[in-house]
Order: structure tokens, then C-alpha cells, then sequence
């Protein structure tokens, strides 16, 4: 007896390990729903495609699998593309599934019809248009294949409604990637001889880690090599987690919205190590004058990014964890103490502060209270904004996969089905959204998935009534002219929307208040709370580095 | 502006020429020409792409084709002995009476005429770059009505196997 297309799918999908699926049904789905009605799979239903694929990449994020969501054709596909975007520009293992009009209708602008595969082509690494029942099972195959190896990245595969219902039983299932060499091996060895070469003749080293480390799971290499050569290292927004903020050798995070010192000691190093680091220009600001005096090594996974934005000297191709295995190898101890006291000194003259004595409440103080109730080890995910750069400035990180942030696109409405997703796939740790009131209203609609799965998530609101960074950025470079960032007076009463979700809904409008809510919200354990802080509406993020200014230009405060 | 060759064996479905097009244009590369067509193996076509820019350019163009899932196998002809052409259909206002001077400059090009109006003549050209444009530039004096040209094709010379 044959299969149709969907059950070949779901076999599929059950036979790489999937255990969750977001999606929402649809006309070109509707088949594949159909089957998972009764499939072991737990399907999710998001109440909006772009929750369903975020909550596929905090799902990812989190755990490391590869995230599955589910749309239909036409206008569900094109709600998931910023989805898509997100996961592509985080390197995020991601499989999307999306239903197609019925093969012989595609071309004929037929209802509901969308060109998927042109749509998401420069934003997945990969997709497919599966024309034939038979090559489905290879197909879904080979998506995984891709999306989890190399560097990861989303996979879409649009799949017509009438394969979906088709049957055969020749089921092809042997990958045919005779063009996909994933890097997988340790750097070359000569090359990881210079740059160990490097280190020890080091006498201001930097280590630079991002994303990458994360993403191969190499936290305890890069430790190790910290450590042994007493090298203090920075982290960028991806790479936060991957060394605990608690030791002395943190900097911190660098770039844009890090820390003096962090960009002091990268401006003044004499060796910088990059790791699974992509030299974006939120961290590099401007270039000519990024690192002026540094040796730069750069270990990565992806040849594309090495020598993309600024050129190196060492370069390593290869994953990350089999080439810090060998490095460390040829690591040697070394003390530092000059390099490390001028380090100390610049985080005494510079630290990251804010008013702790203010009469209202203090954005910065919300993430300190919930790192002190969750001792540093809850899952963090964001929204995009000032909260975003407060949760990586003051909540101190020490595991990896615990901060969940759009860091290369951007993705305001990001936080809470990331959250969500990351719920899913960790049961048993403590989630936190930390948003933003504009990027909250973007995928409020969530609440319903948190509140019917009865997920514990916490989301913490930085309820400042502004679009916050533009209207910082408004502030500092625009002449104070906030032309379209106040939300305040069309800001709803989000404890009552919480509410009206079924959720718990806390408002917290007083300093003293900020700790007891957190651990109030902490006790609360069988389904979402929503604490409402209202923030100093024009509180700032700093320090921050003017676009296109060398790092070590710091804005540290208002004049 | 340094010119390159670059040649890519890719997977012979639909969607790839997109694929490649696409990743030059969302880059900023500025493709001169493109030309594809299949190989001795039905499964792969090979793409002659001839971009401008230099070396850090040319090196992002390289490793991002070399990334993408359907490219098998990406060359850079410039420091790799080879042979190149490119094909050239070219109608040449050509009425009677200055019809052998056009014939005579088609026979110095080992060129062929393939059609023959009452006015005009229609050449095909094959050869490297340099050889069409010289003798374009020979015979636009005459009036080039309409022309179409291949691109460039390249393949590696056997003293590299
Ligand atoms: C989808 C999307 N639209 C617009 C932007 C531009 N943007 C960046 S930050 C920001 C303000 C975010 O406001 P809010 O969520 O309230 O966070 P805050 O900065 O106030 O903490 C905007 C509009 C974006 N990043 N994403
Ligand atoms: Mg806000």
C-alpha cells in the first residue's frame, strides 16, 4: 500500500527527531493538517504565520534542533517571510513548509497563489518546489541535511496540494547534493599553528566571539582558551552566553551599545581573535579605525565572511569547536598582568550605569532584578530596541543558548513567540520576554498560543511609550523632533489585554515594586505573566558609538 | 576595472539561473555577461559568467557561488591557461555597391555570412572577445542594424589536467 505526499512528510519529519511543528492551517495545507491530526507530531497553532516561524527559530535557538514551522500558500507563505529573514541573518536551522496551489494551476496567478521559492530565495539557504510525490521523501531529507550543517540557515520547501495528496509508493530518499560541501573538519593546520603563533606572542590579546561559538557548541573551548592565556574576551549580541559575565576576564559585549572597555581593549589590542564572528558594522562602527594596531585571526565556519568587511591576517576555515580543540593545544599559559590591570582600570573609570536613585522606574533596573531572581540562568528572549540592548547590557549571561535576539535583521515582535517556542522546547527552565511596547503589539496575537498551552512564560514589557531607540536616535541627532515614535496615548492597558488573553497581568509602576513583581511572576507557574513596568519614558541606552564613528568614540551619557 | 572569468558548473534545474543572477544582483556584482548552457554530463550546466572588479570583489563572487547548494564547481579562468569565445550574429548595412568591401572584411575574419537581404547582410563571428570587437569596429562605418552576441564561453586547456 502506498503513502500519500503528507504522510511521507510527517515520517519524514518524525524520522529527523521533529517533535514540534508551529504552523496555522490553510486551503493548500489542509491535506497535511489532516494528517497530523492524528500524528504523534505536536502541532502548535499560532495565531499568525510570523509567530509560527518565530517560535520555529526560538525553538532552534534554544535547543539547537532544527525549528518546523507550517503555512499555506499565497498569503500565509508571505506572512512567514519575515520569519524566514530573521532565522537566514542568525544562521538559525530552520525548516519552513509551505502548501502551493496544485501543480497545474502554478504560473496562472491561480487563488492564492504566490511565487514562494522566488519570494524566499535570498533569505533561506536553500528551498524547493517539490514537483513529484516521489522525490519528497529527499526532499525533506536533504532540507535537514542543509539547515543543520555549515553554517545553518533556513530551508523552505513549497509543496503543491495535489503532491501533498498523492500517492506512491517509491519513496527516493538518497540525498543528491553532489554541489553541497559543508564545511565540517578543523581549520587548516598551518594556519591554526599561526594563529596559535599569534596568541602566545600576544601581549594585548582580544578574543571576539559570535554567534558561531553558540552555534557549534564550542563555549568550553573558548573558555579554555581565555583562560589558559588569561585573554579577555567580548561577545557580540549573538554571541552572549558563550562566557559567563561573572569573570574577571569579560569585557562584555562590544560595538555599538557595548562597553568602553570592551572597545577600549579591542581599539588597543595587539592580537584579535575572532571567532564565529562576522564583522558586522554594528560591532566594527567605522572600519578604517577598527582594531587600528591588531593582528587579526578569524575563525569561521563560512569562507564568505572572512575578509567580507575588513581584511585579515589569519585566516581559519572550519568549525569552530574542532578547531579550538586544536588550538588549545598549542595554547600557552601566559599571565597578562599589565594587559589585564590597564583592562581592570578601564572597567573601574567606565562602568555600564545608569541612576539607581531615580523616583521612577529604570529600564536597566527591571533586567537587574530579573537576573538576581533567576540567577542569570533563565532564556532571555527580546524584541527589538532599546529593551533589546538592556537585556544584553544588564542581564549577565553565563550559557549558552539563553539569549534569543534578532540580531542581524532586527525583528520588532521577535520576543514573545520566540519565547514561546523556547518554551516548547525547554520545558523546564524559566523564560523571560523582555519587550518592548511597539514590538509587543506586533505579534500580541501569541498571547492566545501562550495562554492555550499554558506556558509559564514571563514577559517582562518595558513599557516606555515611545518607539524607544528612534526616538533616541531622534533625540540625540535629530533635534529632539520625535515625529512619529510616541505610542503612549494609543498604548493599550496591557495588563488588561493580558487579561482579556486569559494571562495574569501585573502593572508595575514604582521603583520599590520592580523586585517583588519579578518574584511574583517567578511563583506564577501554570501559564503566562505579563508585568507591565512603566519605564522612564526617555531613559537612554549607553554608551553608544554614532554610526560610522571609529568604536572608541563613545557617547557615554546625555551632555 | 580588472575583468574576470569565472566558471561555474551548476545543477541543470529550473530555478538556478535565478539563483545565480539573484545572488549578483543583491550584491552589487555587475555582470558583463552570462552564458549557459549543458555539459557533457545532462545533470550539470555550466555558467560563463564575466564580471569587472578586483581581487576582494572577485573573491566574495567566488566563494558566494561556490555556496550555494546547486553550484558544483566554481573556477577562476584568469591565472588558468585557457581557450575562450564568444559568437557574434551581426547585420551589416551592406547595399550592392559596398557589398564586397563587407565581404572582403568577412573573409579576413573567417567570418560567414548567413543571410543575405537587399541591403543588408547578416555575419556570424566567432572567436575571442578582441577579434569580435575589431571587427565590428571595422564594419560599423557600413551601419550595424542589429547585432547579438553569446557572451563569452570558456574552458580550461588540457596542459592543466
Ligand atoms: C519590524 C520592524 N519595524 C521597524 C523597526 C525599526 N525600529 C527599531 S527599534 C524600534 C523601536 C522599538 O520600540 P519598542 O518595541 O517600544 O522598544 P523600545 O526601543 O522602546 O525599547 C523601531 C521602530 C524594526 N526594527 N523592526
Ligand atoms: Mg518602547
Amino acid at each position: 500500500m502506498g503513502k500519500i505526499g503528507a504522510e511521507i512528510l510527517i515520517d519524514a519529519l518524525r524520522e529527523q527527531g521533529v517533535e514540534h511543528i508551529f504552523g496555522l492551517p490553510g486551503g493548500a495545507v489542509i491535506t497535511l493538517y489532516d494528517k497530523l491530526y492524528d500524528s504523534p507530531l505536536k502541532t502548535i497553532l499560532a495565531r499568525h504565520e510570523q509567530g509560527a516561524g518565530h517560535m520555529a527559530d526560538g525553538y532552534a535557538r534554544a535547543t539547537g534542533k532544527v525549528g518546523v514551522c507550517v503555512a499555506t500558500s499565497g498569503p500565509g507563505a508571505t506572512n512567514l517571510v519575515t520569519a524566514i529573514a530573521t532565522a537566514y541573518m542568525d544562521s538559525v536551522p530552520m525548516l519552513a513548509i509551505t502548501g502551493q496551489v496544485k501543480t497545474n494551476l502554478i504560473g496562472n496567478d491561480a487563488f492564492q497563489e504566490a511565487d514562494v521559492t522566488g519570494i524566499t530565495r535570498p533569505a533561506t539557504k536553500h528551498n524547493y518546489l517539490v514537483r513529484d510525490v516521489k522525490e519528497l521523501g529527499r526532499i525533506v531529507r536533504e532540507a535537514f541535511y542543509i539547515a543543520s550543517t555549515g553554517r545553518p540557515g533556513p530551508v523552505l520547501i513549497d509543496l503543491p496540494a495535489d503532491v501533498a495528496a498523492a500517492e506512491t509508493d517509491e519513496v527516493d530518499t538518497a540525498l543528491q547534493l553532489p554541489g553541497y560541501k559543508p564545511t565540517s573538519g578543523q581549520g587548516h593546520a598551518r594556519q591554526i599553528r599561526k594563529a596559535a603563533e599569534a596568541i602566545n606572542n600576544a601581549r594585548r590579546p582580544v578574543l571576539y566571539v559570535g554567534g558561531g561559538v553558540i552555534i557549534s557548541g564550542c563555549h568550553e573551548g573558548v573558555r579554555e582558551l581565555a583562560r589558559k592565556g588569561s585573554i579577555p574576551i567580548t561577545t557580540t549580541l549573538m554571541g552572549l552566553g558563550s562566557f559567563p559575565e561573572t569573570d574577571d576576564l569579560s569585557l562584555g559585549m562590544l560595538g555599538m551599545h557595548g562597553t568602553v572597555y570592551a572597545n577600549y581593549a579591542v581599539t588597543h589590542s595587539d592580537v584579535l581573535v575572532a571567532i564565529g564572528a562576522r564583522f558586522d558594522d554594528r560591532i566594527t562602527g567605522k572600519v578604517d579605525e577598527f582594531a587600528p594596531e591588531a593582528k587579526i585571526v578569524h575563525v569561521d565556519v563560512d569562507p564568505t565572511s572572512i575578509g567580507k568587511n575588513v581584511s585579515v591576517d589569519i585566516p581559519v576555515v572550519g568549525d569552530a569547536k574542532k578547531t579550538l580543540e586544536e588550538l588549545n593545544q598549542l595554547i600557552e599559559t601566559r599571565e597578562r598582568g599589565e594587559w589585564l590591570q590597564r583592562i581592570r582600570q578601564w572597567k573601574e573609570e567606565f562602568p555600564l550605569t545608569y541612576d539607581r536613585n531615580a523616583d521612577v522606574i529604570k529600564p536597566q533596573a527591571v533586567l537587574e532584578a530579573i537576573d538576581r531572581a533567576t540567577e542569570g540562568k533563565a532564556i532571555i528572549a527580546t524584541d527589538v530596541g532599546q529593551c533589546q540592548m538592556w537585556a544584553a547590557q544588564y542581564y549577565r549571561y553565563s550559557r549558552p543558548r539563553t539569549f534569543l535576539s534578532s540580531g542581524g535583521l532586527g525583528t520588532m515582535g521577535f520576543g514573545l513567540p520566540a519565547g514561546i517556542g523556547a518554551q516548547f522546547g525547554c520545558p523546564d527552565q524559566t523564560v523571560f520576554v523582555v519587550a518592548g511596547d511597539g514590538s509587543l503589539q506586533m505579534n500580541i496575537q501569541e498571547m492566545a498560543t501562550a495562554v492555550v498551552n499554558e506556558l509559564p512564560i514571563k514577559i517582562a514589557l518595558l513599557n516606555n511609550g515611545y518607539l524607544g531607540m528612534v526616538r533616541q536616535w531622534q533625540e540625540l541627532f535629530f533635534d529632539r523632533r520625535y515625529s512619529h515614535t510616541y505610542l503612549a496615548e494609543g498604548n493599550p492597558d496591557f495588563v488588561k489585554l493580558a487579561e482579556a488573553f486569559g494571562a495574569r497581568g501585573i502593572r508595575v509602576e514604582h521603583p520599590d515594586r520592580v523586585q517583588p513583581a519579578v518574584e511574583e511572576a517567578m511563583r506564577i507557574t501554570d501559564g503566562p505573566v505579563l508585568l507591565d513596568f512603566h519605564t522612564d519614558p526617555e531613559e537612554n541606552v549607553f554608551p553608544m558609538v554614532p554610526v560610522g564613528q571609529a568604536i572608541d568614540r563613545m557617547i557615554s551619557g546625555m551632555a | 576595472m580588472q575583468k574576470h572569468i569565472i566558471s561555474a558548473l551548476v545543477a541543470n534545474k529550473p530555478g538556478v539561473l535565478a539563483r545565480v543572477s539573484g545572488l549578483f544582483s543583491a550584491r552589487g556584482f555587475n555582470i558583463e555577461s552570462l552564458a549557459v548552457g549543458e555539459t557533457e554530463n545532462p545533470e550539470l550546466s555550466r555558467m560563463t559568467i564575466v564580471v569587472g572588479g578586483d581581487e576582494t570583489i572577485l573573491e566574495q563572487v567566488r566563494k558566494q557561488l561556490d555556496k550555494l547548494i546547486d553550484t558544483v564547481k566554481v573556477q577562476d579562468f584568469s591565472n588558468i591557461s585557457h581557450v575562450e569565445r564568444d559568437l557574434a550574429l551581426v547585420r551589416v548595412h551592406s547595399p550592392v555597391s559596398r557589398r564586397s568591401e563587407v565581404l572582403e572584411l568577412v573573409q579576413i575574419f573567417r567570418a560567414r555570412i548567413v543571410d543575405v537581404g537587399h541591403s543588408e547582410v547578416m555575419v556570424e563571428l566567432a572567436g575571442t572577445e578582441e577579434k569580435i570587437e575589431a571587427f565590428l569596429d571595422l564594419v560599423r562605418p557600413y551601419g550595424i542594424r542589429e547585432m547579438a552576441r553569446t557572451g563569452r564561453i570558456a574552458l580550461g586547456r588540457s596542459v592543466n589536467r
